[in-house]
């Protein structure tokens, strides 16, 4: 059986933790083990988010080990740089291109750095760059960036859409289905269009 | 693999949903909590099952109180906090262990190795052999719900509380668990006069102790025979002691080795112990934080390797253990400096405005636990000290004790609502009775924020959403002896700082409570209208003083010299500051920071300078 360390990240209240958990779901109704480790608290109030996903036919560690993470989900370009002690020469990049400034760059200190996606790519890693804000902003709601970013990732995964569907139309509510679905659908197409050129 | 309808079966828990789950399963009929990360959501999912009373109590001694109460009346009651929570805890739970129960009572404990969310990473293991109760320790959801269960007939077969101990990486993980059936105590409910055993005056105290004694010689044999203290055996050349998440990087790192999982830390199994090290060639203790397996087992006269390997602060990992055992670095790219990304006060917070008059009065600013703690960091730097739920009332108290009449007007105790019914209600009637001057300010935001939004004693709501009294903090504080007790809007930053100047130099006690809504809260989030500021550029001097709020709405754009004179800035000015208006959640707080008036309600743009 198949297994795989994904690890997401990003900034508090981008909806980390609900796109870790439709991935999850997804791949416990495929029959995997999954354990997913994520922090509350002090941690959320607008820092960097991070949390581990693995699944195979039997997981112990709850925690990704350093060079072993085989995706990464970054839901903001700079922390897509702050995990990358997570990743090795095999691991693929999913980026948002979003940047969320953190406060020591708002209030100019501190520069943004620039060309992440270019310093990722120098390092031998497959980089997928997605703007999922736009296209969240498109379907006219910016809150299903994270499902856009859920469709991008499972392109990567050994389930189908199906699946996935499957567990956003049981976990999100009524008003919001649609949208998400939508959001999830066009983040799929985003890969497989990236792939194809 | 499994069969479908295992499948269709299995729940995706978190630990904390998990021990719900258990305690839902095991009968629970009562359960007590304070608010605490890591060990929030336990009863936060245990008050949505029905047919049982659920309740946030003040604190987590009154929650202990309260659950061992439920056990002497023949029910099983579970009461849940974080590590510091126990502390508080501490005084019932020492006796409770004499006292034993009727009904099954288990106490959980959720540590914090590695202080994500807290102030220090004290191990519980050692409440365990401190209070002389027994301790069970999962190593994942799946095993958090099954000792539940356990927990509670250990607790009915041996006449005694239990300690569930979790960790952030247990209560905070999810994983694959199934549910069971529910199962009730035997224990009949009702009122039990039995003064022998329930009253601990000194004479039933001392033949409590001596029952207390023979308990634990049982409940030592017991834990030889004890299915979840259990031999995986592997090859013989090294042998794992371990237990918690720990086990999990053990069997991560080492498939192929012997290991000794323990589920329950105290008391340890002797004999098995003995006999396992007996089996292998070396003998590894596999432990986060203190040494506590490791110097039971060198106790018992075994050799073993334990903390001059493995560290003993902090989260263990695979990675970790990997390197403490066999050595060497994994191949992986080596961390990029970037921007540190710290948590802030959210946009519109209203303890940003009272932090922001505070740090204007120069004082020593003696601090407490919550989002507030967020101030003492930069810009605001407005936080001298945080040390426990409610410290900082006593902490200011002492220094102007210590310092007398020089201490007038420079110091001063900050406190939330919650942490001040908490426990920062005695410290103020200390401030009374002691003839003490120190201002207390109570930053009123009507809810529990750090842990995620939960209701107190002042808010109006329990956990279930049902109404209930409302304490008046103003009545309450004038009711024990302040007599200066003022109420302020903290977004109005000025009438804050005023009233705070007026009061810091009292020579009396005085409360200032500064009141408004958490912007998380639902009603704040929901709120129709809210506004939008913006700063007009024209205006905007480059002065970087609203910079100081550090509102994550506030931006600095920078200038070149060229850019500077192109957009009609003075030459010289470096930048200018705009506000995000998908941040912005309208507090005005800023307004008054900028004295050019640069800063307006949008619409208003055209207003007076
Ligand atoms: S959650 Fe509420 S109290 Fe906490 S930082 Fe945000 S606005 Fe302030
Ligand atoms: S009004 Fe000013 S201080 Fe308040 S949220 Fe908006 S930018 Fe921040």
């Amino acid at each position: 059986m198949e297994s795989g360390n994904i690890i997401f990240c990003g900034v508090g209240g981008q909806g980390i933790l609900l796109a870790s958990e439709i991935t999850s779901l997804a791949l416990l109704k495929a029959g995997f083990d999954v354990k997913k480790s994520e922090v509350h608290g002090m941690a959320q109030r607008g820092g960097s988010v991070v949390a581990h996903l693995r699944y195979g036919e039997k997981v112990y560690s709850p925690l990704i080990e350093p060079g072993t993470a085989d995706i990464e989900l970054a839901f903001e370009m700079l922390e897509s740089l702050r995990y990358i002690p997570y990743l090795g020469r095999e691991s693929k990049v999913v980026v948002n291109t979003q940047r969320i400034l953190p406060s020591s760059v708002a209030t100019g200190t501190e520069r943004y750095p620039e060309a992440i996606v270019e310093e990722l790519r120098t390092r031998g890693l497959s980089v997928f760059p997605v703007d999922a804000f736009e296209m969240a902003k498109a379907l006219g709601e910016i809150k299903a960036v994270n499902m856009v970013l859920v469709g991008a990732l499972s392109i990567f995964l050994p389930i189908g859409e199906k699946a996935f569907v499957d567990v956003i139309t049981e976990r999100v509510p009524e008003r919001f289905l649609m949208v998400n679905k939508a959001a999830f659908l066009e983040g799929r197409e985003a890969i497989v269009r990236m792939r194809n050129s | 693999m499994k069969s479908k309808t295992d499948i269709e079966k299995r729940v995706f828990l978190s630990g904390n949903e998990a021990i719900a789950l258990g305690a839902y399963e095991s009968g629970v009929r009562v359960a007590s909590a304070y608010p605490g990360t890591p060990s929030t959501e336990i009863i936060e999912n245990i008050s949505k099952y029905k047919g049982v009373y659920a309740e946030w109590s003040p604190n987590e001694k009154v929650a202990v109180e309260v659950a061992l109460g439920a056990s002497f009346a023949g029910v099983r009651a579970m009461a849940s906090m974080k590590h510091v929570g126990l502390n508080i805890a501490a005084d019932p739970l020492f006796t409770a262990a004499y006292t034993g129960v009727r009904g099954g009572l288990v106490i959980v404990t959720a540590d914090d190795p590695e202080m994500h969310s807290s102030q220090n990473e004290q191990d519980n293991r050692n409440y365990a052999f401190a209070a002389k109760v027994p301790m069970l320790e999962p190593s994942d959801p799946a095993e958090a719900k099954e000792f539940v269960k356990i927990a509670f007939r250990i607790s009915e077969d041996f006449d005694t509380p239990v300690l569930l101990r979790t960790t952030t990486r247990v209560s905070h993980v999810k994983g694959i668990v199934l549910p069971g059936k529910r199962e009730s105590s035997k224990v009949k409910a009702g009122i039990e006069k039995i003064p022998e055993k329930f009253v601990m005056l000194p004479a039933n105290a001392r033949k409590r102790r001596r029952e207390l004694g023979i308990r634990m010689e049982r409940l030592r044999s017991f834990a030889d025979t004890f299915p979840e203290n259990r031999i995986e055996q592997g090859d013989k050349k090294r042998g794992f002691i371990t237990s918690g998440v720990s086990y999990l990087y053990v069997k991560e790192v080492f498939p192929q080795a012997s290991v000794l999982k323990l589920g329950m830390v105290y008391p340890l199994p002797e004999k098995l112990i003995k006999d396992f090290a007996d089996a292998v060639e070396e003998v590894y203790v596999v432990e986060e934080l203190d040494p506590f397996i490791e110097l039971r087992v060198k106790a018992f006269g075994i050799k073993c390797k334990g903390k001059e390997l493995i560290p003993s602060s902090g989260e263990l990992n695979s990675n970790i253990l990997r390197k403490a055992i066999e050595g060497g670095e994994g191949s992986r790219f080596e961390p990029v400096e970037i921007p540190q990304r710290p948590p802030n006060l959210c946009p519109g917070c209203p303890h940003r405005g009272v932090f922001y008059a505070i740090s204007r009065l120069g004082a020593f600013v003696a601090g407490d636990i919550g989002c507030y703690t967020l101030a003492a960091l930069k810009p605001l730097s407005a936080m001298d000290s945080c040390v426990c739920m409610g410290a900082g009332i006593g902490n200011a108290l002492g220094m102007e004790k210590a310092l007398g009449k020089e201490a007038l007007g420079k110091t001063i105790a900050v406190i939330g609502d919650s942490t001040f019914i908490h426990s920062g209600i005695t410290g103020l009637i200390d401030i009374v009775y002691n003839r003490g001057f120190t201002t207390v300010v109570i930053l009123d935001n009507r809810t529990t924020a750090m842990t995620g939004h939960q209701p107190h004693p002042a808010t109006g709501t329990t956990i279930t959403g049902d109404y209930s009294a409302v304490i008046d903090i103003e009545a309450l504080c004038r009711a024990v002896g302040v007599k200066h007790v003022h109420t302020v809007d903290p977004n109005d930053i000025e009438a804050t700082y005023k009233l705070l100047k007026t009061e810091i130099g009292r020579p009396e006690p005085s409360v200032v409570i500064t009141r408004h809504p958490c912007v998380l809260l639902p009603e704040m989030r929901k709120r129709k209208e809210k506004p939008l500021y913006l700063i007009i550029p024209e205006r905007c001097t480059g002065c970087r003083s609203c910079l100081k709020l550090g509102c994550p709405a506030i931006e600095w754009v920078p200038l070149s010299e060229q850019e500077a004179k192109k957009l009609g800035f003075k030459e010289k000015q470096k930048g200018y500051a705009r506000i995000n208006a998908v941040l912005c959640d309208g507090c005005g707080q800023c307004v008054s920071v900028c004295k050019f008036n640069s800063i307006v309600l949008s619409g208003e743009e055209r207003g007076k300078r």
